[in-house]
């Protein structure tokens, strides 16, 4: 499956509240000893929800659409 | 867009518990001013005592922490004698309608160009628990633990009979509501309310579990029991338990604070 | 518009506060509704406007005093009036301001209390209050005028006072002074000596906003002009950021203390009347520093050796500039309106080497020329 958008955490703001793991329509996150960790880099779509739902900034997401845009602009 | 363009970076992470919706409005609040493309230096968030009241500490505008529910009041004397300073109110349930219940309902009368977010989580948290006007009757809090006697307000009704030009509410959860509602306050004058209902698992959820323990499970109760406002409106009372009322309450074009005093200037000078 | 400079005219006191406001280059008022201080409110009301100025009827004395705040933050010199009942709500934003180091001018133009007291009868009550109202260790700066005149140039001072300290100041007026008119010679405008607030001179990114300076005094920045800083009512350190550091506590708490503390010799001002030659020194203040003038030169034409020092400043208390004329004298006059709440500060300033005479009257009336005359002849 072709890679649709770039995962970054910041685990140091992260409080491992589960949102990201819960919410994530496509089952990216599974919850790890203390953190969640990345489970499925290649299934996310880059919808952003984690991102938005994410309380303490931990999230980014980085649609390769967009980035494209960046590094072209 | 990138937060920690506006974010006070050594101050992170902020103090707000796992699961707390409001670092969630608080992204709503930046991805806004981020897409208006405001001057950093021209926005003062404004704050009073609560958790929500920690917001401005953690972003890179001009930030006011200011004593408990006046928040407004000092908004108040910053809109007036600097107009075009963006002012941003960011206040909790007890902070905007127990202690600063006064100067909210007074801010809406006159219609002053203040965006207040209010983000209600049903609860004092940062006291550890305490009921609060909005926490529903016969929740437990940490004093009321037979039970909340009192009733509770309901905000963004309070406000739009108060006179805000916009009101709205939105919850946690919705995030693309939220920004939708705070992008139709921040383009319009006058007084406008956006009401975010953020989940307090440590202080409420915990004691109150038909909405959830955690921040995740609090998050979803929103998402399967919020009511658009256009849909409550043909629902009943006892279909509404428990529900959260989303959407616009108000929006109307009326005269806001500037468009009168200027007026009493003009006469003023005349004399 | 234009009249001849300077100007002679009757005003009332609460009024001439006002213009003496305006004079200090206020643009902004908020302000309630209370006996005896509305005129204040009124007149700004009146004159605010035409000026491009400010004027809100806020919600309540809480608000009012928040607001002032807010405005001063973003550059306005702004004042807000009261009486009692609302002095005392306005204590908790006094505090903010005092920590967070905002000038600000407050007048108190006190009636009878506690509580509701006598709204329209004149007191010294809110002697203490004044300097110890909100809570914790904080600065103060209270003015005392006794003539209209001095409601004019006390409120331009405590402007000045509030710009070059970064604290908030009181003029602590009274319901007698408030309400009477009697002559005021206003001087030209390029007469009235102002003092701004210190700007900061480093950049942004260096900026630090309660910076422990040698003066005690960090520049400060308004809001809105390219230094987003933090401001909060929570102890800070020196960038404005809460902190729980032990070290940092005690030096802010230190340095905001001392910026009133080490300053003392600027700040206070009294008036000596006929205290080379004495042997009964009459301490007063306010409404009562007026009947104890006449008393004193009427004791005085009889051959009695009085003589009087008038504070125009409360606090801080001036404990040097008592003690100075304690040296050759039998006894002390303190009458007041109130039951001896400034007599007690002198008694502990001068060690009570010195018998007091305290002359209180708590009844709503005013303390007469004749009144502290009887004293002055009758009590040995």
């Amino acid at each position: 499956m072709e890679k649709k958008a770039d995962i970054a955490m910041n685990l140091e703001w992260c409080k491992s509240c589960e949102i990201c793991v819960k919410f994530c329509p496509q089952k990216v996150y599974e919850m790890g000893k203390f953190y969640p960790k990345i489970i499925a880099p290649e299934a996310c779509t880059g919808c952003k929800i984690c991102e938005n739902l994410c309380p303490d900034f931990v999230i980014t997401i980085t649609p390769l659409k967009e980035k494209k845009k960046l590094e072209t602009a | 867009m990138d937060y920690l363009n506006y974010l006070r970076k050594d101050k992170m992470p902020h103090i707000w518990c796992d699961g707390c919706g409001h670092g969630i409005v608080l992204k709503s609040i930046l991805r806004t001013v981020d897409k208006l493309g405001w001057d950093k230096n021209e926005i003062a968030l404004i704050s009073g005592i609560g958790c929500s009241s920690r917001t401005p500490g953690y972003v890179d505008f001009n930030t006011l922490h200011t004593t408990h529910g006046r928040a407004l009041s000092f908004a108040t004397g910053i809109k007036i004698s600097k107009p075009k300073m963006h002012t941003i109110v960011v206040s909790g349930d007890g902070d905007a309608t127990a202690i600063g219940g006064n100067h909210f309902i007074h801010a809406a009368r006159r219609n002053m160009d203040i965006n207040l977010i209010i983000f209600n989580n049903n609860i004092y948290g940062m006291t550890g628990g305490q009921c609060s006007p909005t926490t529903p009757t016969g929740k437990f809090a940490s004093t009321s633990q037979f039970g909340n006697p009192d009733s509770p307000f309901d905000i963004s009704r309070l406000a739009e009979a108060a006179g805000a030009s916009f009101v709205a509410r939105s919850t946690a959860y919705h995030f693309a509501k939220t920004d939708k509602y705070i992008e139709m306050a921040f383009r319009k004058k006058g007084f406008c309310v956006v009401e975010v209902l953020s989940p307090c698992p440590t202080a409420y959820g915990r004691r109150n579990k038909s909405t959830g323990k955690v921040g995740h499970e609090m998050l979803k109760d929103q998402k399967e029991n919020s009511v658009p406002i256009e849909r409550a409106r043909k629902m009943k009372p006892e279909e509404l338990k428990d529900k959260y009322i989303t959407g616009v309450f108000i929006d109307r074009d009326v005269p806001d604070y500037f468009e009168h005093y200027n007026e009493v200037k003009k006469r003023a000078k005349l004399k | 518009m234009s009249q001849p400079n300077p100007k002679i005219k009757m005003m009332q006191g609460n009024v001439a506060c006002a213009e003496g406001a305006i004079a200090a280059g206020c643009r902004f008022f908020a302000g309630y509704p209370i006996t005896p201080s509305s005129e204040i409110a009124e007149t700004m009301s009146l004159k605010l406007p035409a000026l491009d100025g400010n004027f809100i009827q806020m919600e309540d004395e809480i608000g009012a005093m928040g607001a002032v705040i807010g405005s001063s933050l973003v550059g306005v010199k702004s004042l807000t009036a009261t009486s009692g009942p609302g002095f005392s709500l306005k204590q908790e934003n006094i505090g903010f301001a005092a920590i967070a180091e905002i000038p600000v001018v407050i007048i108190n133009v006190q009636r009878g209390g506690p509580s509701t007291g006598l709204p329209t009868k004149p007191a010294q009550g809110d002697v203490m209050q004044s300097r110890w109202g909100t809570h914790g260790d904080h600065p103060a700066i209270v003015l005392c005028p006794s003539s209209v005149e001095e409601c004019y140039f006390m409120t331009i001072r405590a402007f000045n006072l509030s710009e070059e300290y970064r604290t908030p100041v009181i003029v602590l007026s009274d319901e007698i002074i408030g309400h009477l008119t009697e002559k005021i010679t206003i001087p030209h405008h390029s007469d009235i000596d102002i003092i701004n607030r210190l700007k900061p001179q480093s950049d942004p990114e260096n900026y630090l906003p309660y910076e422990n300076t040698e003066t005690y005094i960090p520049a400060m920045a308004n809001f809105g002009e390219g230094y987003r800083y933090h401001v909060t009512g929570l102890v800070h350190d020196e960038t404005g950021f809460p902190t729980n550091d032990s070290k940092k506590i005690e030096e802010q708490l230190t340095r905001l203390y001392n910026k009133i503390e080490k300053n003392h010799d600027k700040i206070i001002d009294v008036s000596e009347y006929f205290c080379d030659d004495m042997d009964t020194l009459i301490i007063a203040y306010g409404a009562v520093a007026r009947s104890a003038k006449q008393s004193m030169l009427k004791a005085r034409q009889e051959g009695h050796k009085v003589g009087l020092l008038k504070l125009n400043t409360i606090w801080p208390f001036p404990e040097k500039q008592i003690v100075k004329l304690c040296q050759n004298i039998k006894r002390i006059i303190v009458p007041e309106m109130n039951f001896g709440q400034l007599a007690h500060e002198i008694e502990w300033a001068t060690r009570r080497a010195i018998p007091i005479i305290k002359y209180n009257k708590i009844n709503g009336e005013p303390i007469t020329p004749l009144d502290i005359y009887n004293i002055l002849i009758n009590r040995k």
